[in-house]
């Protein structure tokens, strides 16, 4: 079975690290928030300008004042900090960041990837997305593995116009957790349920499968 | 006192010199800690053909987005302008130029405008449609585009609290491009809720030196909400 949104979450949650500053973009990346283990700390990114974001607000809590890169309303958490939005983006480009984690249309065997833009659609614009892929050094990208039409999301060259240049070295898909080494998609994990095959039938880029390709915990 | 003494007293006269064809520096993102009222004079006074700088676009009837009934707005240099109908039709139709620049970049660029750099390399946007036409540098094995600095004929923007010489605090998220956007314009007007006396604010507690600020006004803001989401208890 591929995962669902909130797996895909929890096994999100999984690479967070007791003193990460983490930047989750806006979707699924977000919802990894519920699954901060117990007894871990992670300080969450906001790049418009907020190190420390808690959860939604109670309705008397509400603050035009304090909202999210997604534009919603948010709290602060202790030990949280305020910045303009250059001060943001030094610590993003800066490599300060210890995590990112942002959804994709695209991407491909040479770690590029395609999130923000399809020709001849409406373009809305890239936001912060061009700077967290170039600036992050830990970056795992979230995504469906392939369209409604089945077709593959892992590519050997993505086809949208990018939004960064070989940057992606992890992705993580309802169907299986990959790394990208040397030009090529190496199988980590599969989800639970999905066999090594089905993913090799989903994945147009070249893969790589080890011997051994372990179930997700989630 | 008087040289140093911002305070205008009027936005008539917060937004006096402003002409048609000029480019403006905003702050603000989204709706948040958006210099409102001063967007509302610039409908007012009915400018057209300007080149605006800032994250988002405003919304229908929100924010910048009230530029774009009359069609005042000529270009857009923003990273992000969903949520505004009117813009999209503006753009689909060719009335608005739009330059799509990555949050970032456009936060440096106001940034770089205000602190006479005329341009810096940034690796964001190398190998992408943004990257496209500019100068590329190798630095330590990466690549990085040249971008250009941003600076604008008149920079508007939003804080909380000021002091009569400029001083400005701002609060929480809407500081956002703020303090950048005030740097980077010739004429710098500022917004805000409360001004105070020279002298109660604490000078290790400002947030942006009043020497980049020309003009202040203290005003009343509607701060309306894009994406009102809560808890329960």
């Amino acid at each position: 079975m591929a995962l669902t949104r909130e797996q895909l979450a929890q096994r999100v949650a999984q690479e967070f690290q007791d003193g990460y500053y983490v930047n989750l973009g806006i979707g699924i990346p977000t919802l990894a928030a519920n699954y901060i283990p117990d007894g871990m700390q992670v300080m969450l990114q906001s790049e418009n300008g907020l190190l420390g974001m808690g959860p939604f607000p109670l309705e008397e809590e509400v603050d035009a004042d304090l909202i999210n890169a997604g534009k919603q309303t948010v709290t602060m958490v202790k030990g949280a900090s305020i910045f303009s939005s250059a001060e943001s983006f030094a610590m993003i480009r800066g490599g300060h960041v210890d995590l990112t984690v942002l959804g994709a249309f695209e991407v491909d065997c040479q770690g590029n990837i395609a999130s923000y833009m399809i020709p001849g659609k409406l373009i809305k614009g890239m936001g912060g997305a061009m700077d967290l892929v170039a600036g992050a050094d830990n970056i795992i990208v979230v995504m469906t593995h392939a369209s409604k039409h089945g077709e593959s999301k892992l590519l050997p060259e993505c086809t949208l116009p990018l939004t960064g240049k070989g940057c992606i070295k992890r992705v993580l898909t309802d169907m299986a957790l990959l790394d990208i080494e040397g030009g090529k998609f190496i199988l980590r994990e599969r989800a639970p349920g999905v066999s090594v095959e089905e993913i090799a039938s989903l994945t147009a880029g070249e893969l790589v499968i080890p011997d051994s390709v372990p179930e997700m915990q989630v | 006192m008087s040289g140093f003494d911002k305070v205008v007293g009027s936005y008539e006269e917060a937004m006096d010199g402003l002409e048609d064809n000029m480019t403006i520096v905003a702050g603000g993102f989204g709706l948040c800690g958006i210099p409102e009222n001063l967007i509302k004079e610039i409908k007012r006074r009915g400018t057209t053909g300007l080149t605006i700088a800032s994250n988002n676009a405003g919304t229908d009837g929100n924010g910048l987005g009230i530029l774009l009934e009359d069609k005042q707005i000529k270009k857009m240099i923003a990273s992000y302008v969903g949520e505004n109908a009117l813009f999209e039709a503006q753009m689909m139709s060719g009335e608005l130029e739009v330059e799509l620049t990555p949050q970032g970049t456009l936060a440096e660029k106001m940034r770089a405008g205000g602190a006479g750099i005329p341009a810096f390399f940034t690796a964001t946007g190398y190998g992408t449609p943004v990257g496209e036409g500019k100068e590329v540098r190798e630095f330590n094995g990466r690549h990085y585009i040249l971008e250009e600095a941003i600076q604008g004929d008149f920079s508007i923007a939003k804080a909380w609290k000021a002091d009569r010489m400029g001083n400005l605090i701002f609060r929480m998220t809407a500081r956002n491009f703020n303090p950048m956007a005030i740097t980077a314009g010739k004429i710098a007007v500022v917004e805000v809720e409360e001004i105070v006396e020279v002298g109660e604010l604490d000078p290790d507690q400002i947030h942006l030196p009043g020497i980049y600020v020309n003009r202040l006004i203290q005003g009343t803001f509607e701060k309306n909400i894009e994406k009102r989401t809560v808890r329960s208890a």
